[in-house]
C-alpha cells in the first residue's frame, strides 16, 4: 500500500509540462525510470509513448516494459482508446476481490470541445479583428488544445501507472489484457443507450447509496465519520474545482484581451510621428509580454491548483465508492444473519446457514481492515498531494508576478528613455 | 496682465519639474483630495495625474492675433473637485461638487477659493463657452456626458453611496464608480479649460469659480427638457448637414488634419474598446476570485487534518486579497487608461465640432460669393461686404484652429505618453503586492504536515 503515497510523484500536475510541443502528436518527455527503481520493482513499467488524435478519438499508444513472467514478452505497446480505459476501470470495479481497496479513478474523457467550439466562435468572429489578432488567438487557442490534449494523455497515464504499481492490482488478468492483447477490446464508444445506460446504473449506485445508508446500521464509529467526512469533502472538491476552473478561465480571458490592446497600440502608432511610434509600439510588445505571462500564471495555476483538486475529488469519490461496497457487504452479512436466525429457527440447513454467515462475516471483517487501511492511506495521500501543489502553485506565482514586475519596469526605464 | 509681475508667491516655483515632490506648493492640493475624497482608491492618484499633465504641457506661446493676452507659460492654476455629495431625494436630488481653485493668476481677487456646484451648472459653462467661442474655432474642451441612467439610479437609490467603493454592496460600488468616474471627468474638464489661454479667463468661467452664489439653473442642460429636444434636433440637422456637404478643402493642411485626426479617432475607439473589454474581464476575474476564495474556506472547513485546514483557510484568504488586487487593477485598466482615451475621444469630437464649425463658415461665404454673383444688379455693394467678411470670417477660423490644433498635438503626446507610464507604474505595483501575498502564503504552504 505504500506505493500509493509514492504515487503522487507522477500524479496528473507534474506529468504535463508547460512547453507547447510543435505537434499534435504529443511526444510526452521520457518517464522517469528512476522514481519507479525507488520503489524497489520495475517489474512492471507502463508509459503512454505517444498519442495521436483523431477527429473525435484520441488513441493512446500504451507501452509496457516488463520482467513479469506473465507476460509473453518483456517489452511492448498497444494502442488504446479512451473508452478501453474505463473499461478496464469498470473490470476493477466489479471484482469483488477488490471491494476493499480504493480503485485508481477512471481518467476523463478526452474533452476537446471547449477549445474547438473556441475556435469555431473565433472564425465566426473573424472580420471583427485583424489579421495579426486572429492569428494570435487562433494560436493561443491551439497552445490550449494541447495543453489540455496532454493533460489528458498524463491522466490516462497516471491511471495505469497507479494500477501496474499496485502490489495487487498489477497482477489482475484485464490489465494484462489491457496492456497486451493487440486488437481492440470491442469496448466500443458509447453510443446514446449506453449513455442512458450509464445514466441508469450511475442513478442505482446513488439510490443504492442512499438505500443502504438509511437501512444498513452501521456500528462502527470510524467508517461513520469517514462517509461523513468524504460526503461532505467530495461536495466541497466538487464546488472547489468549479470555481477554481471558472477563475482559471477567466485569467485565460484577462490574457487574452492583452492582444487587442497591444495590436490597437501598434495600429495607433502607425499614424504617429517616428519617435511617437518607436513609443507605442514599444508598449505594445510590453503588452504581448504581459499576455504570455498572464497566460502562463492561468494555466499553472489550473495546473496546480484546478488538477490537485480535480483529482482528489476523484480519488474521493473513488474512496465513496469502497465504503458503499463496504455497506453493501455489511448489508449481505446481516442478510445471512437472519438467515442463519432463520434457520435455526426451523432447524434446517443450519450448517450450511452457519456456513455462509460465517463468509460473510469474514468478507465483511476482511473488507473493513482493507477500506480502512486505504481510507487512512487516502487522508496522508492526499495532505502530501496537496502540499506539494500548494507549494509549486506559490513558487509559480511568486516567479510569474516577479517576471510582470521585472518586464513593467525594463519596459517603464525604457519608455522613458524613448524621447 | 503678466502674471510673473503680479504674482511673487509663485514665481519661485516651477511647475513644469517639481510638482512631483511633496514639498511642492500644490501638494497641499492633493494631500487633501486623498482625505477627504475617499469615493475610491484611485481619486488620488487621478488628481495627481491631472497636475502632471498640467505641468507637462508646453508654454503656449501667444499667437499675434488673438492671444494678446496668453500668458507666456501655462496658466497657473490647479482646480480639484472633490467631495461629490447627494443633495435632496428622490428624483429633484443631485449630486454637487466642491470646486476648489488655486491660483496665482491675477485676473482671480483671490489665491484659493471653493465654491459648490452641480452638475448642470458645469454642463451650463460648457453650453457658454461653446456660444461663445465655438464659432471662431477654438476648441472647447467636452464636458462629460449626461447619464441618464446613471443619474436616475444614483437618484433612486435613498442612501448617498459615495462613501465605499469596494463595498460589499456592489451596486453602491457601481455607483460610487459612476461618481468618482464623473469627478474625475469635471476635473479635467475644469483644468483644461483652465490652461486655455482665451477660455481661462472668459467671465462666465471665472464666475463658475469664484462666486459663492449658486449659479442661475441652466435649464437648457437637462436631457429631456424643450431646449434639449431642441438642441437634439439641431444636432440631427447639422449631422446631415457633415455628411451632405462636401468641402472642397482648399488648404492642405486641413485636408492632412481632419484625415488624420478621423483616422486617429477610428483607431482610437478600437483601443478604446479594447481596454473596456480588458477592465471588464479583470473585473469578473475578480469576481471569481472571490467564489474561489469561498469555495477554498468551505473546504478548509471540512478539511480534517488541521496544517492542511490551516494552510487552505490561508489560501482563501489569499484568494481574497487577490480579488481586491484584481479589483484594483481592473480599477488602473479603467480609470487610467480607458478614462484617458475617453477623454482622448472626447477631446477628438471637439475637434470636429471646429472643423464642422469652419465648414459653416466657408459654406456662408461661398453661399455670399453665389448671391454676389447672382445679384450683381441689386445692392452689389452690400454683398460685396459681405463675401469680404465671409471671406475674413473664414481666414481667421482656419487660422485660430490651426493654432488651437497645434496646441493640442503638443500635449496630446505627451499626455498619451504620461497614461501608458502611469498605468505600467500603476501594474507594477500591483505585482508587486501579488508577490508579496504569495510569499506570505508560502510558508503556510511549507508548514502541511
Amino acid at each position: 500500500m505504500m506505493d500509493c503515497v509514492e504515487e503522487t510523484n507522477h500524479d496528473p500536475l507534474s506529468a504535463p509540462a508547460v512547453t507547447s510541443p510543435a505537434s499534435v502528436d504529443t511526444k510526452l518527455e521520457k518517464k522517469k525510470p528512476n522514481e519507479n527503481v525507488s520503489l524497489a520493482d520495475n517489474s512492471l513499467l507502463v508509459d503512454i509513448s505517444d498519442a495521436l488524435s483523431e477527429k473525435e478519438k484520441v488513441k493512446f499508444s500504451v507501452h509496457t516494459k516488463t520482467t513479469l513472467p506473465e507476460f509473453q514478452k518483456s517489452q511492448f505497446s498497444v494502442v488504446r482508446q479512451h473508452e478501453e480505459f474505463v473499461w478496464l476501470h469498470d473490470r476493477y470495479e466489479e471484482n469483488e476481490e477488490y471491494a476493499g481497496y480504493i480503485i485508481p479513478p477512471a481518467p476523463p474523457r478526452p474533452d476537446f470541445d471547449a477549445s474547438r467550439e473556441k475556435l469555431q466562435r473565433l472564425g465566426e468572429g473573424e472580420g471583427a479583428l485583424t489579421r495579426e489578432e486572429f492569428l494570435k488567438m487562433k494560436e493561443e487557442l491551439e497552445d490550449e488544445y494541447l495543453a489540455t490534449f496532454k493533460k489528458t494523455v498524463a491522466m490516462h497515464e497516471v491511471f495505469l501507472q497507479r494500477l501496474a504499481a499496485h502490489p495487487v492490482f498489477r497482477n489482475d488478468a484485464h490489465l494484462r489484457v489491457f496492456l497486451e492483447y493487440e486488437q481492440d477490446l470491442c469496448a466500443k464508444p458509447r453510443g446514446k443507450m449506453d449513455l442512458i445506460g450509464g445514466l441508469m446504473r450511475s442513478m442505482t449506485t446513488t439510490t443504492d447509496e442512499i438505500y443502504l445508508g438509511a437501512t444498513v446500521r452501521d456500528v462502527n464509529d470510524f467508517f461513520e465519520q469517514e462517509t461523513a467526512f468524504l460526503q461532505e469533502y467530495y461536495s466541497h472538491l466538487k464546488e472547489a474545482v468549479a470555481k477554481v476552473d471558472r477563475m482559471t478561465t477567466k485569467h485565460k480571458e484577462v490574457a487574452d484581451a492583452h492582444i487587442k490592446l497591444s495590436s490597437c497600440l501598434t495600429q495607433l502608432g502607425t499614424r504617429e510621428q517616428p519617435a511617437t511610434e518607436r513609443f507605442l509600439t514599444r508598449a505594445a510588445e510590453t503588452f504581448e509580454k504581459c499576455r504570455k505571462i498572464e497566460g502562463r500564471m492561468a494555466s499553472d495555476q489550473d495546473l496546480k491548483l484546478a488538477d490537485t483538486l480535480r483529482y482528489y475529488m476523484r480519488d474521493a469519490h473513488a474512496a465513496k465508492a469502497v465504503l458503499v461496497r463496504r455497506l453493501r457487504c455489511l448489508a449481505a452479512y446481516e442478510a445471512a444473519n437472519r438467515n442463519l436466525e432463520r434457520a435455526r429457527a426451523k432447524n434446517k440447513d443450519v450448517h450450511a446457514a452457519e456456513q455462509v454467515q460465517a463468509d460473510a462475516c469474514a468478507r465483511f471483517e476482511q473488507l473493513s481492515a482493507r477500506a480502512r487501511e486505504e481510507l487512512l492511506d487516502f487522508r496522508t495521500r492526499r495532505v502530501a498531494a496537496f502540499r506539494k501543489s500548494l507549494i509549486d502553485l506559490a513558487e509559480l506565482e511568486i516567479k510569474h508576478a516577479a517576471a510582470q514586475q521585472e518586464l513593467f519596469r525594463k519596459s517603464l526605464q525604457m519608455l522613458r528613455e524613448c524621447q | 496682465m503678466s502674471e510673473e509681475t503680479d504674482a511673487p508667491v509663485f514665481s519661485t516655483v516651477d511647475i513644469n519639474n517639481d510638482n512631483r515632490d511633496e514639498e511642492d506648493l500644490f501638494a497641499s492640493a492633493v494631500q487633501e483630495v486623498s482625505l477627504d475624497s475617499e469615493v475610491n482608491g484611485t481619486s488620488e492618484s487621478l488628481e495627481k495625474v491631472s497636475i502632471t499633465d498640467m505641468s507637462s504641457m508646453p508654454a503656449v506661446v501667444g499667437s499675434p492675433i488673438m492671444e494678446e493676452i496668453a500668458t507666456e507659460r501655462a496658466n497657473n492654476i490647479i482646480i480639484t473637485v472633490t467631495e461629490p455629495q447627494k443633495i435632496g431625494e428622490g428624483m429633484s436630488s443631485y449630486v454637487a461638487y466642491h470646486v476648489l481653485t488655486k491660483t496665482n493668476m491675477p485676473i482671480f481677487s483671490r489665491h484659493e477659493f471653493t465654491v459648490l456646484r452641480r452638475f448642470s451648472d458645469f454642463l451650463g459653462l460648457h453650453e457658454k463657452l461653446t456660444e461663445k467661442y465655438l464659432r471662431s474655432g477654438r476648441i472647447i474642451p467636452p464636458a462629460p456626458e449626461k447619464s441618464i441612467v446613471g443619474t436616475t439610479k444614483l437618484k433612486m437609490t435613498s442612501t448617498p453611496s459615495t462613501e465605499s467603493a469596494n463595498g460589499t454592496n456592489s451596486s453602491a460600488s457601481l455607483q460610487s464608480q459612476f461618481v468618482e468616474r464623473r469627478r474625475a471627468a469635471l476635473e479635467r474638464f475644469l483644468n483644461r479649460v483652465a490652461q486655455h489661454p482665451v477660455l481661462c479667463i472668459d467671465p462666465d468661467f471665472r464666475e463658475f469659480l469664484e462666486s459663492d452664489t449658486e449659479l442661475p439653473k441652466a435649464t437648457s442642460t437637462s436631457a429631456l427638457s424643450g431646449a434639449g429636444m431642441l438642441r437634439l434636433f439641431n444636432k440631427v440637422g447639422e449631422t446631415v448637414n457633415k455628411i451632405t456637404y462636401r468641402m472642397d478643402e482648399s488648404d492642405p493642411w486641413f485636408e492632412e488634419r481632419i484625415s488624420r485626426v478621423e483616422g486617429l479617432e477610428t483607431q482610437l475607439r478600437r483601443l478604446c474598446g479594447a481596454c473596456e473589454a480588458l477592465a471588464g474581464e479583470r473585473r469578473e476575474l475578480a469576481a471569481r476570485s472571490h467564489d474561489a476564495a469561498r469555495a477554498a474556506a468551505a473546504l478548509s472547513a471540512a478539511d480534517p487534518h488541521p496544517p492542511l485546514s490551516r494552510a487552505l483557510s490561508h489560501l482563501a484568504d489569499l484568494h481574497e486579497k487577490i480579488e481586491h488586487l484584481r479589483m484594483e487593477q481592473s480599477n488602473t485598466d479603467f480609470y487610467v487608461l480607458t478614462e484617458h482615451i475617453k477623454d482622448y475621444l472626447g477631446l477628438i469630437g471637439a475637434i470636429k465640432d471646429v472643423f464642422h464649425e469652419r465648414v459653416k463658415v466657408f459654406q456662408n461665404w461661398q453661399h455670399a460669393q453665389i448671391s454676389r454673383v447672382s445679384y450683381t444688379i441689386y445692392n452689389s455693394r452690400s454683398w460685396e461686404s459681405k463675401v469680404e467678411r465671409g471671406q475674413q470670417e473664414f481666414d481667421t477660423i482656419s487660422r485660430v484652429i490651426k493654432k488651437e490644433l497645434e496646441r493640442w498635438e503638443e500635449t496630446r503626446v505627451a499626455e498619451l505618453r504620461a497614461t501608458i507610464l502611469r498605468y505600467l507604474e500603476e501594474h507594477m505595483k500591483h505585482q508587486a503586492q501579488s508577490i508579496r501575498y504569495w510569499d506570505a502564503f508560502l510558508p503556510e504552504a511549507r508548514a502541511i504536515k
